[in-house]
């Protein structure tokens, strides 16, 4: 096939909100390396249902472990991690982000920036839409002697709605079992106004990022939802949901897109824009980490663009009208957590899904199963068969794993791509 | 063996190598209107089942007896065997006499077959059971008792009428009946496991799956007669040990029989444990949903799937060992068991604090070759011999 055509500037594109991404990031890393002369307490908790604007409001210091995996990922660390891990009797058939993180533990717990991460005060455990979680934390524990524990039971939306007592259940642990800990941890006491103000600049930023997402409805997409989308998500499931930097994050990069868009600009890559989108594609499931980039190419190369995905939902799903609101602070958490992308049905997954398909014009759907991650692998042979069905769009299957770079099979991978592409191709040839 | 006690082993043997659920369509028919609801490891509040006048059936895959032919192209190479062989069941009509199924919260895989099953099977009453987490009687006891409430009133509807408090107390009663039979077993197996091999407790336990509780615990009386009665059983040189991992896909037989020739006393085990999920006895008189809620909370078996607020992980298997007078653990989980493996090195620290010897080896539903597993547990079982010698 013959490869799409990218605009160069430079060796890799920066707009000013990557720049702005790379300040947030770091800027959050380095007050972590200053944590403990500081004096400032560390909670570490996970992506899907977290509790950012609730930790803030005792200006505590969130730690996310699986970004801290994914970024051992992204810089090729990975592999030495999960080997360390398994020489301490971890099995090779687990979760590869939890034997990256007690991997990087037993090394030095050593961050992006080449500092420490200090240990954790507090460790969040909010279970929602993964129980791997519960033993991730379980292992930390074992790990930090002496660290609290505050547990969050989210209850899965089995049959895709959110009863009253779900959300009554959450509320009832936020108040008897995570805010006496977050208290307890940080001195401080539970302050409503400030948690209010947290969540209100939460739905600021939210707004933008729906609009982003959804940016990618026209065509030419301005945006590439999915190995771009993963660093739009980057704020707003990290460490600065609730807080004035997000907002100021989204908005730069709202107004970036929308310059983008008015331009009829393609996505940018890494190689440059893209100035065809020869396929538009909704994907499912979490990307490669170890070989992010090399994965990425092979579809900007063939002028694919992701228009549409369901990891960019998994630490908060937003474009179907949920905002957080400070009207109803703790209800409003309740809500977030159960909302989670992994936390919906399968049943919900698949109609979310055939909803981007139609909704986003999409000529075709692809599913990257990770071995990592039973929440979002199993069932989803079945969820290709049905959205097939549904939408009569054919559907694409690849599977390689999150941080384990001996599931990335390169070459694998790119054949069932391209093999992919151009039965997409030969279907609208077909068509025409 | 005795004749009667053969009687009694090949009957359950037959139930268990029955993957039509003939007792389940014998049973149905006996009475018409009857249900049957199936449930998957490990555990679900079958006194609510049997207050609805409704037969709870045990699904635990299709083990090593079934061939797989539909079920693999659900799930990728590296998800667990049961779910595949449940789909297999289920798409070669063997579920037929199902009303409905429940899927307990056991791990992500078993959370997303309940969502499979809505898609595959609409027709049928499919309930996710979400066990809480939080253990505080005005939390988690909320939570799940309104979680009852609501399974108690889909039974009440699939079975045309209303499950009456009485009715409750009445299966609360019948199934404290039960768990102490099985309580008993598990004891007497423990004091004299000669006379009561694994692979036969096994086969006498799962019967408890898909017979009515109440022919159950008659069956289980009689073997704990029978067994002690025999006299070509007696005490040999093996080796006294705790098996564990086994809660959810379930090991072959062969592969309990293996670990037995292989020199080892199985003296305590997590398999089937929904079947002896309370440690004690549900209270019988009072507010019968509100005792099913409490004791969840207050008697469950600690195991891979159950959150510990507090206390180290691996106690209750230290406990186990020291209780059962066992000499080792043998860690055996099905290949791919996010919960079992996850576990796995926490217990692994609670027996090296403690010095209690351990090896580990992985299984499937379907596993056919035992020569390795033979030869690591008899090799663990020799080296335990010799130490306690020393």
């Amino acid at each position: 096939m013959s490869n799409s055509q990218t605009k160069r500037h430079g060796d890799v594109q920066k707009e000013r909100s990557m720049a702005l991404q790379k300040e947030l990031v770091g800027g959050h890393f380095d007050a972590l390396g200053r944590a403990k002369e500081e004096g400032r307490k560390v909670v570490y908790t996970f992506v899907p249902g977290n509790l950012t604007e609730l930790m803030r409001s005792f200006d505590l210091l969130p730690v996310l472990p699986e970004i801290n995996a994914l970024q051992s990922g992204m810089r090729k660390l990975s592999a030495g991690y999960i080997s360390e891990a398994e020489k301490h009797g971890h099995s090779e058939d687990v979760c590869t982000y939890v034997k990256c993180d007690i991997g990087m533990l037993k090394k030095g717990n050593i961050g992006p920036t080449g500092k420490p991460i200090p240990a954790p005060d507090l460790l969040l455990l909010s279970y929602t839409g993964c129980f791997t979680f519960m033993k991730w934390f379980e292992l930390l524990k074992q790990e930090y002697e002496g660290c609290p524990v505050a547990m969050l039971h989210v209850p899965y939306q089995a049959d895709g709605q959110v009863h009253s007592h779900y959300r009554d259940y959450i509320v009832e642990q936020l108040r008897s079992e995570v805010i006496p800990k977050l208290e307890q941890v940080s001195g401080q006491a539970y302050d409503e106004d400030k948690l209010r103000s947290n969540l209100t600049l939460s739905a600021q930023a939210e707004d933008d990022l729906v609009w982003v997402l959804e940016s990618a409805k026209n065509v030419p997409s301005p945006i590439d939802a999915y190995f771009g989308g993963v660093y739009y998500i980057g704020p707003i499931f990290g460490a600065f949901r609730g807080t004035q930097e997000g907002v100021d994050y989204y908005r730069t990069l709202r107004s970036e897109i929308e310059e983008r868009l008015a331009n009829k600009q393609g996505p940018i890559t890494p190689d440059g824009e893209l100035d065809e989108e020869r396929y538009r594609l909704v994907i499912e499931g979490p990307p490669n980490w170890t070989s992010f980039r090399e994965f990425w190419k092979m579809f900007y190369e063939e002028g694919a663009v992701v228009v549409a995905s369901s990891y960019t939902k998994v630490g908060g799903l937003y474009d179907r009208g949920f905002r957080h609101d400070a009207t109803r602070p703790l209800e409003t958490l309740a809500d977030y957590c159960l909302g989670c992308y992994t936390n919906l049905s399968l049943p919900a997954r698949v109609d979310l899904l055939e909803d981007y398909v139609r909704d986003y014009s999409a000529d075709g759907f692809m599913i990257n199963s990770v071995k990592s991650c039973n929440s979002f692998s199993a069932g989803q042979l079945l969820m290709l068969r049905q959205l097939e069905e549904r939408t009569g769009v054919p559907g694409g299957f690849i599977e390689s794993d999150l941080v384990d770079p001996r599931y990335f099979s390169a070459a694998n991978i790119k054949n069932r791509i391209e093999s992919y592409l151009q039965m997409l191709e030969q279907k609208r040839g077909a068509a025409a | 063996m005795t004749p009667d006690l053969a009687q009694l082993v090949e009957r359950v043997t037959h139930l268990y190598e029955d993957l039509h659920f003939q007792s389940v369509h014998d049973w149905k028919s006996e009475e018409p209107g009857r249900h049957a609801i199936g449930y998957m490891p490990i555990y679900v509040p079958r006194e609510l089942v049997h207050a609805a006048g409704m037969l709870p059936v045990g699904i635990l895959g299709g083990g090593d007896r079934l061939e797989i032919i539909r079920g693999d192209a659900y799930f990728q190479s590296y998800i667990c065997h049961i779910p595949r062989s449940t789909i297999e069941l289920a798409l070669t009509q063997r579920l037929e006499a199902l009303d409905g199924m429940l899927f307990p919260s056991i791990c992500d895989v078993i959370r997303n077959l309940s969502g499979m099953w809505q898609m595959l099977f609409p027709e049928r009453y499919v309930r996710y059971i979400d066990l809480p987490q939080n253990f505080d009687p005005a939390v988690g006891g909320t939570f799940w008792r309104q979680e009852l409430d609501t399974l108690r009133e889909d039974l009440g509807r699939i079975g045309g009428r209303e499950i009456a408090d009485l009715e409750l107390r009445q299966s609360v009663v019948k199934y404290n009946e039960n768990r102490r039979v099985l309580r008993q077993l598990y004891e007497a197996r423990s004091e004299r496991p000669w006379f009561f091999p694994t692979s036969e407790v096994y086969l006498v336990l799962r019967a408890g799956t898909v017979l009515p509780v109440e022919e159950h615990t008659k069956i289980v009386r009689r073997y704990l007669e029978l067994a002690p009665l025999q006299d070509d059983r007696r005490d040999q040189d093996m080796s006294r040990v705790v098996l564990v991992g086994m809660f959810c896909e379930q090991p072959p037989l062969g592969l309990l029989i293996t670990l037995e020739r292989a020199g080892c006393w199985i003296v305590d085990d997590d398999l089937l444990l929904g079947l002896r999920w309370m440690s004690g006895d549900i209270p019988e008189d009072g507010d019968p949903l509100q005792n099913l809620a409490i004791a969840y909370l207050e008697q469950s078996a600690q195991t891979a799937s159950v959150y510990q607020p507090e206390g180290r992980r691996g106690a209750w298997l230290v406990d186990s060992v020291q209780r059962n007078v066992a000499e080792g653990v043998i860690f055996c989980a099905p290949s791919f068991c996010d919960p079992a493996l996850l576990e796995q090195p926490m217990l692994v620290a609670a027996l090296e604090r403690e010095g209690i010897p351990h090896t580990q080896f992985k299984y499937s539903e379907n596993t056919g070759q035992f020569a390795v597993i033979r030869e690591q547990a008899g090799t663990f079982s020799d080296s335990i011999r010799l130490w306690s010698e020393a």
